[in-house]
């Protein structure tokens, strides 16, 4: 009997509390399967947002932080600085990393720190019951965007990689998306190069995996990646912006 | 025409943990052959109609089902 | 003897850091205390440690939380708005029960303030800037070398109890220089428990560690609070210091800690030449209080009054309160602002409350 595909080794064997559909749980396989097949279980130690993934300890079976809601990359900082030699990665979703977060995740990449940050931009607040998020596209329904996003009071969404991208310590940027199999499957390569770049000692690396949220968008789990895909992809470009320090801005 | 290689020896099997699925669908938006989809007649534990798999014969082994699974509710074996 | 060396105050805070054996700082500028970084900076890479400067206190007192979380014995120093900024990262510090060492050169406050020597942020670092029910052990040095003394205990205790410390400094203790011994003194040998819950990479050998503090479910935050509770039980039991200084058979007692010590014990030479003799009790830890060695003064049929000296509008002097529950008068002088009371306005205050000309 061989294996084709099972559950991580990386993973413990709780199943996820996220809501049916939501690609989280999905995401977090993705990260435990690059975990497993770098081989560093062992070595590598996660930070947790505050958002519906804050409780990822309860999946991820390596050691854990739960830093405070947007210091992630400042927490792994910590954590990285004293353990130079470990895997360290930030997991942050959109509100966490984009909105109050911003200056640690800039801070991180300017620094070049050696750290990886997997972050989900779904659009909008999970956990809280789906408000605005700073990646929330114009015109897009929240329940703190009653009337849709409006630009001349909410201001614009984001574009965190570009962002990012620009920045010299920022060694490898990517974003994907897991609206589909293959894209989730180019999403697991960007994340093995991305904890590669940190192995290697090249830089921060980050990855932007664009993620749905069918309970708060409203929408059924495949409508949700139909959404994804005509609305997030046009505003928020996927492909890789840096690698090996290379690319969008030279440097 | 491509050949169809012979696997009389070999059979793809799939397992559903049928009591973590949520009844998502997604797995059977992308099945190549149509034959995952989701079980009415029966639910589980949490309430929900889980996925399964109608004629596993069928079934290639590609795991398209199981890797957009956000549960991780599906393991494929290749059994001789 | 060991030889002195004359040193000001945030670089002696620096080199005691170091040799605790803290390999870790990270911290942002902020006067009255930019020589701690500063001498850090240079220092640290020589010791073979780290320093860096965060973006902000708030991703400092966070950057803490990792490196505390990760096992090392790390500190981060600051003055009064940057200790602001940290209240939510130290009450995380405190609830996921991380040991640490956060310098607080007090400044003039509210708002942005000044830049002079200030002892108004009492309440915040004793009472609890953050939220939730959790304490700071709090150390209050008066003279440099006791601040390099009490930053080498205070890694100690963090340690032994897996609790954040404060050392809480003025700008007057940060920016002045005194002669001191650079060796550690150290009160007493401490039995410090193994960091076997640090995240450092679980190879399997043991059980994953993770450092939280959101529980959900309310009875386990109960129990995360009990076991902080019991553990603010036993640091008030086995952790207060103070020093009394002729207290018994006084007139009146001086209470007053850190720079504002040094000043009342002027106040007592002077006050003996007017036929008044004063006793001074200088609180070392603000947490834990001495409420048993004030609670004396209150018993002390000798003692007409007791009075609180701080440089803030009236901090210490509820504690003092408590502690005498109605048994004395008690009275409060100060001045806010960075503004510094000299001995003669404080003799003139005790003078009038004792109508003695």
């Amino acid at each position: 009997m061989s294996i084709i595909f099972e559950r991580p080794r990386s993973l413990t064997d709780k199943p996820f509390h996220y809501c049916p559909g939501c690609t989280h749980g999905l995401v977090h396989r993705l990260v435990a399967e690059v975990i497993d097949e770098l081989d560093i279980q062992a070595n590598t130690i996660g930070v947790e947002p505050v958002g519906c993934a804050v409780s990822a300890h309860d999946y991820f079976d390596i050691d854990m932080q739960e830093a405070a809601h947007g210091r992630a990359p400042a927490v792994a900082t910590g954590i990285k600085r004293v353990w130079p030699d470990k895997v360290v990665f930030t997991y942050q979703g959109d509100g966490d990393l984009a909105s109050i977060g911003m200056a640690e995740i800039v801070h991180a990449a300017a620094r070049g720190e050696r750290i990886t940050t997997i972050f989900i931009n779904n659009a909008i607040f999970g956990m809280t019951g789906g408000q605005m998020a700073p990646t929330s596209l114009l015109g897009q329904v929240t329940t703190t965007s009653p009337h849709g996003r409006d630009a001349g009071s909410a201001g614009y969404p984001i574009r965190v990689s570009e962002l990012l991208a620009t920045l010299q310590g920022a060694a490898y940027v990517a974003r994907v998306s897991v609206h589909d199999v293959k894209n989730i499957a180019r999403a697991k390569r960007s994340i093995k190069k991305a904890f590669t770049t940190q192995i290697e000692d090249k830089g921060f690396s980050i990855v932007e995996v664009l993620s749905t949220c069918p309970i708060n968008w409203g929408m059924t789990p495949a409508d949700s990646l139909k959404w994804l895909q005509d609305n997030m992809i046009p505003y928020y470009p996927l492909g890789e912006l840096k690698v090996d320090g290379e690319g969008v801005i030279n440097r | 025409m491509g050949t169809v290689t012979e696997r009389d020896d070999e059979m793809i099997h799939i397992v559903f943990f049928e009591d973590i699925c949520k009844g998502c669908g997604l797995c059977t938006s992308v099945c190549p052959e149509g034959i995952v989809s989701i079980n009415k007649d029966r639910i589980n534990a949490s309430g929900y109609n889980p996925a399964g798999v109608t004629d596993e014969t069928k079934c290639t082994g590609c795991a398209f089902c199981a890797r957009i699974c956000p549960d991780i509710a599906i393991r494929i074996e290749k059994v001789s | 003897m060991a030889q002195k060396v004359l040193i000001k105050g945030n670089e002696a805070i620096g080199e005691a850091a170091i040799m605790a054996g803290c390999r870790h700082f990270f911290g942002y500028p902020i006067t009255p205390q930019n020589e701690v970084a500063e001498y850090i900076s240079k220092r640290m890479p020589e010791a073979g440690g780290c320093f860096l400067q965060a973006e902000s206190e708030l991703a400092a007192i966070n950057m803490v939380y990792g490196a505390a979380g990760a096992g090392a014995r790390v500190m981060t120093s600051s003055s009064s708005p940057g200790i602001s900024l940290m209240q939510e990262g130290i009450s995380y510090i405190a609830a996921s029960e991380l040991p640490c060492l956060i310098v607080n050169v007090m400044r003039g406050g509210p708002g942005l303030g000044g830049i002079q020597p200030s002892q108004a942020d009492y309440f915040q670092a004793t009472k609890g800037g953050g939220h939730g029910d959790y304490r700071l052990v709090v150390l209050a040095p008066s003279t440099i070398q006791e601040m390099i003394d009490l930053i080498v205990e205070g890694f100690d205790i963090a340690d032994q109890y897996r609790n954040p410390v404060m050392i809480l400094a003025d700008g007057m203790l940060g920016q002045m220089m005194e002669p001191v011994v650079l060796e550690p003194k150290k009160r007493i040998e401490r039995q410090l428990p193994a960091k076997d819950w640090a995240t450092t990479g679980c190879d399997g050998s043991r059980p994953r560690n993770v450092i939280n503090s959101l529980f959900m479910i309310p009875e386990q935050l109960e129990q995360r609070n009990l076991i902080l509770i019991d553990k603010y039980k036993r640091i008030e039991q086995n952790e207060v210091q103070y020093q009394s200084i002729d207290i018994e058979g006084s007139d009146v007692v001086l209470v007053a800690y850190g720079t504002m010590a040094r000043i009342a014990r002027t106040v007592a030479k002077k006050a003996k030449e007017l036929g008044i003799s004063v006793g001074i009790l200088r609180p070392i830890t603000l947490w834990p209080f001495p409420y048993d060695a004030v609670a004396a003064i209150g018993d002390m049929p000798n003692v007409k009054a007791v009075f609180s000296i701080e440089m803030s509008a009236g901090q210490m002097v509820e504690d003092i309160k408590l502690g005498i529950n109605g048994k004395k008068p008690v009275y409060f002088y100060g001045r806010t602002g960075g503004m510094i009371p000299s001995p003669n306005e404080i003799l003139d205050y005790i003078c009038d409350v004792l109508e003695v000309r």
